[in-house]
C-alpha cells in the first residue's frame, strides 16, 4: 500500500528553500512542564552546561529571578547577559547577545511580557529574533502560558494567564522535552499548602490534570513530528501510536446512544473521535430528519464529523479508516437483513472482513 | 479477584529506549533522598558501562548482587533475599522488566520487587514502554520488533506513580552516536533496530499517551475516593455525556489459534482504559478438557495461562455450540461487551455465512460484540 509521491518542481524549489532557511536559523529547544517548580529552568541550564563543556559557547539570556540553590549553582559557571531594565521592568537584552552573538543562548520563561518600548512585545519574539540570525535558543516554558490551551487550564484552575506563546511557535521548536514530576514535587516547591492541607489536596488534583494535558500535549507536537518524518521519507503510515475511534452512522436508524459511547470511549482513550456517514441522495423526509438529529449528537459529542461521498459504502469507510489512522471503529448492527444481505453477507459482515487491524465494534440495535 | 495490597511503594520512571536517562534519574532521585535522611540502597542497577552512571552511583550502598551459575556462566541477579535482610525504606531496582536468569528464585525482577513491596520497602524502578504486554502487537506493527520481555499492565497499574524520563530522539541519536549510550558495535546495531529515527519518535508518542493516561487512571482512582468535591463551574464546552457512568465487563473468546494472545492484549488493554472488568473462557466441546487433541490442549493452556497473569480471570465451560455457549455465559454474568478473533484465510463464503462471530452477533443482540483480525506481518 505504499504510495509513491512525485513532488512537483515548485514543490521540490520551496522543499529546497525551506531546507536552506532550516539550515541558516538556529535550532530551538523548549522545555516543557505543567507547573512551577518541576525543574524547568535546571534541565535548561544542565544542558547549557552539558553543551558547554562540550565546547560550544553558551550564553544565559534569560533567567528567572530568585533561583532555587540548584539553579544558582549552574548559573555559577555560565556567562550570563544581565537583563537590562525598561520602565522599571526587567527585560532580556536581545541586542547585546545579538552583539555577542553565542551559538546557544538559554532564555527561561517564554511567554515574559517585555514592557512597552522594548523592541518585542513578549520574550518568545526576542527568542525568534535570536534563531533569526543563527542563534540557537534552549527554552523553558509552562503548559498555563500556551495561548491555545488558556481554556483548558482555565476550566482547571479558574485562572486566565495574561501572557502567552502561540503553540505554532512550539511546533516550530526542533525539539520539545516534557519535564515530568509527580505532583508533590510542584507543591513542595512552590511552598503551597503548608498551612492548609484542604487546599493542597486540590491544587494537587489540580496539577495532575494539567499534568496530563502537558503530557498529551507533548505526545501530539511528536506525532506531527513523526508524520512530518514519514511524508519527507516518502513512507505512508500503516499503524498508528495512538487509538483513533471512528463511528458509523446512517440515516436508518437513532445513533445517539453509539456516539455517546463513542466519546466516553474517546475520553477514556484521550483520543479523536470521528463520525462518519456515507451520503445517500434523495432520502425520505422521515430519514432525512434522522440524520439531521445523528449528526446534530455528533456535534455535541464534539466528534470530527466526515461526509463520504461513495458508491461503495463499506470500502470508503475502511478506505477512510485507513488513511485516518482508524483502530477502532465502531457501527450498529443491522436491523433487518434483505436478500442482498442473506446472499452476499451484510455490510458489517463485509466490513469486519475488510477491518484487517482495526477492531470492530457491533452495538446493540 | 482478591490480591493483597502491598504496602511498599512503587515509583516507575518510564521511558521509551536505553540511553533517555532513566537510570541518572533513578540514582538521583536516591541521593536527594539520602540527603532528607531517607534509608536508600541499590538493590540493582545496571551501568551498561556508562562512565556518568557508575559515577552516580558512588556514595550509595549497594546490596552485593547474587551470583547465578548457569550453562557455566555466572550471571548476577538482584539478591532478594539480602535486601529483605536489609530491610531499607527504599530500594532502587533497574529495569523492571528484565527476566531473571533461570535457575532464580523467581522468573521476573518484577516478581522480586513483589516480594520487597510486600515487605513494606518502597520501590524506586525504571520501564520502557515497549516491555508492557498490551503494547506488544503495536510496537511490533511499527518497529517490525516482538518484544520478549514483557510486564502485565496491572504491574504498572499498581505503581503510585509513573513519571516520564523524556528525552528527544535527536539528542538520544546523538548520546548513541558519542557512545554514551552503548559500546560502538553494539550502538551500530542498535541504530538499525529500535533506534531507527521514526521507531523512537513512535515510541516516544506512545510512553508520553501511556505516562497520559497513568495520569488520568490515577486521578479517577482519587475521585473516586473523594466523594463531595465541590462542582468545578461547568462551562459551555464541557461535554454533555459524562453523567452516567456504566461498567463495563468485558468477555474475551479463548481458542487454540495463535493470534489469540494479540486477541487477550487488546481486551485487556481496552479493559484497563475503560476501567471494566476482564475476563475469559474457552468452550470445550468434549465433555471433559482432558480429551481435547493434545497440540490443541496445550495452545488453549498457554493462553488461559497467558490470560490468568494480565489478572484475567479464565473459566473452562463445555457446550456443543461454542457461539451460543459464550453468549449464555456472558448474559449470566452480566457481561456487556464480548472479544472475538476474526478468523483468518477461510473462504469467502464460508466467513459470510457460518463464522463463529457472525453467530455471536445474531445471538447477543444485546450486547457490544469486537471483532479483532491481526494485522497480517511478513
Amino acid at each position: 500500500m505504499a504510495t509513491e509521491r512525485r513532488p512537483d518542481p515548485e514543490q521540490l524549489l520551496r522543499q529546497v528553500q525551506a531546507e536552506e532557511e532550516h539550515l541558516r536559523r538556529g535550532r530551538l529547544k523548549v522545555f516543557l512542564g505543567y507547573a512551577g517548580g518541576v525543574g524547568k529552568s535546571f534541565r535548561m541550564l544542565d544542558e547549557g552546561r552539558r553543551r558547554q563543556e562540550r565546547g560550544e559557547d553558551v550564553v544565559v539570556g534569560a533567567v528567572q529571578a530568585n533561583p532555587p540553590p540548584e539553579v544558582e549553582a549552574l548559573l555559577r559557571g555560565m556567562e550570563v547577559i544581565p537583563l537590562q531594565t525598561l520602565a522599571g521592568v526587567p527585560v532580556m537584552d536581545v541586542e547585546t547577545i545579538l552583539r555577542r552573538h553565542p551559538e546557544v543562548c538559554l532564555v527561561d520563561s517564554l511567554a515574559y511580557n517585555n514592557p512597552p518600548g522594548s523592541p518585542n512585545p513578549s520574550r518568545w519574539r526576542d527568542a525568534e529574533a535570536l534563531l533569526e540570525t543563527g542563534i540557537s535558543v534552549i527554552a523553558t516554558v509552562n503548559l498555563q502560558y500556551i495561548e491555545e490551551q488558556l481554556d483548558k487550564v482555565e476550566r482547571i484552575t479558574g485562572k486566565r494567564a495574561t501572557e502567552t506563546v502561540p503553540q505554532s511557535f512550539l511546533s516550530t521548536a526542533d525539539e520539545i522535552e516534557v519535564v515530568d514530576a509527580p505532583p508533590e514535587m510542584a507543591l513542595q516547591r512552590s511552598g503551597v499548602g503548608a498551612e492548609s492541607p484542604a487546599s493542597s489536596a486540590s491544587w494537587e488534583h489540580q496539577l495532575s490534570e494539567l499534568r496530563e494535558i502537558a503530557l498529551l500535549l507533548a505526545a501530539e507536537v511528536v506525532d506531527h513530528q513523526l508524520e512530518a518524518y514519514l511524508r519527507r521519507q516518502g513512507i505512508e503510515q500503516l499503524w498508528s501510536t495512538q487509538e483513533r475511534i471512528l463511528v458509523w452512522i446512517t440515516p436508518h436508524s437513532d445513533a445517539a446512544a453509539i456516539i455517546a459511547s463513542g466519546r466516553r470511549n474517546a475520553d477514556r482513550f484521550q483520543c479523536e473521535l470521528f463520525v462518519v456517514y456515507v451520503s445517500q441522495p434523495d432520502l425520505p423526509p422521515v430519514e432525512k430528519a434522522v440524520l439531521g438529529k445523528n449528526l446534530a449528537h455528533a456535534h455535541d459529542a464534539g466528534a470530527r464529523i466526515e461526509v463520504l461521498d461513495a458508491e461503495d459504502h463499506v470500502d470508503s469507510i475502511i478506505r477512510f479508516a485507513r488513511v485516518h489512522g482508524i483502530t477502532q471503529i465502531f457501527v450498529k448492527r443491522n436491523a433487518q437483513q434483505g436478500l442482498w444481505d442473506r446472499l452476499l453477507g451484510t455490510p458489517i459482515d463485509r466490513l469486519i472482513q475488510a477491518a484487517e487491524g482495526i477492531d470492530v465494534r457491533v452495538f446493540p440495535q | 479477584m482478591t490480591e493483597q495490597s502491598p504496602c511498599g511503594r512503587l515509583k516507575i520512571l518510564l521511558g521509551y529506549a536505553a540511553g533517555v536517562g532513566k537510570t541518572i534519574k533513578m540514582l538521583d532521585e536516591a541521593h536527594e533522598l539520602k540527603r532528607q535522611g531517607v534509608d536508600v540502597v541499590i538493590g540493582y542497577f545496571e551501568p551498561h558501562g556508562r562512565r556518568d552512571t557508575i559515577a552516580k552511583a558512588e556514595g550509595l550502598e549497594t546490596i552485593p548482587r547474587r551470583k547465578v551459575p548457569h550453562r557455566g556462566t555466572t550471571f548476577e541477579e538482584m539478591d532478594t533475599d539480602a535486601v529483605l535482610r536489609r530491610h531499607p525504606q527504599v530500594c532502587l531496582v533497574d529495569e523492571l522488566a528484565h527476566t531473571n536468569v533461570p535457575g532464580s528464585e523467581r522468573t521476573k525482577r518484577w516478581e522480586d520487587v513483589q516480594i520487597l513491596l510486600g515487605a513494606g520497602i518502597d520501590v524506586v524502578t525504571t520501564l520502557n514502554v515497549q516491555h508492557l504486554e498490551s503494547l506488544n502487537d503495536r510496537v511490533r506493527d511499527f518497529s517490525g520488533i516482538r518484544v520478549r520481555e514483557t510486564l502485565p499492565d496491572w504491574v504498572v497499574k499498581q505503581a503510585d506513580e509513573v513519571v516520564m524520563v523524556d528525552l528527544p530522539p535527536e539528542a538520544l541519536l546523538n548520546r548513541l552516536k558519542r557512545g554514551v549510550v552503548y559500546a560502538p558495535e553494539k550502538a551500530s546495531q542498535a541504530l538499525q533496530n529500535f533506534f531507527k529515527e521514526s521507531t523512537l519518535v513512535a515510541l516516544r508518542e506512545l510512553a508520553l499517551r501511556q505516562a497520559a493516561h497513568e495520569v488520568d487512571a490515577r486521578q479517577a482512582t482519587q475521585e473516586a475516593v473523594e466523594a463531595s468535591r465541590p462542582a468545578a463551574p461547568e462551562s459551555g464546552a464541557a461535554t454533555p455525556f459524562t453523567t452516567a457512568e456504566t461498567t463495563d465487563r468485558i468477555l474475551i473468546h479463548i481458542t487454540a489459534n495463535p493470534a489469540t494472545a494479540a486477541l487477550v492484549r487488546r481486551g485487556r488493554r481496552v479493559a484497563d482504559f475503560l476501567r471494566a472488568d476482564c475476563f475469559a473462557v474457552f468452550v470445550h466441546r468434549e465433555s471433559v478438557f482432558r480429551d481435547l487433541p493434545l497440540a490443541q490442549r496445550e495452545a488453549v493452556e498457554r493462553h488461559l495461562n497467558f490470560a490468568r497473569n494480565l489478572r484475567i480471570e479464565t473459566r473452562l465451560l463445555q457446550g456443543k455450540d461454542a457461539a451460543r455457549t459464550v453468549v449464555d455465559f456472558a448474559r449470566l454474568n452480566g457481561i456487556t461487551q464480548i472479544f472475538l478473533l476474526r478468523p483468518q484465510g477461510a473462504s469467502w463464503s464460508k466467513i459470510l455465512r457460518r463464522g463463529l462471530h457472525q453467530q455471536v452477533v445474531r445471538l447477543a443482540p444485546d450486547m457490544q460484540v469486537t471483532i479483532v483480525a491481526e494485522r497480517r506481518h511478513g
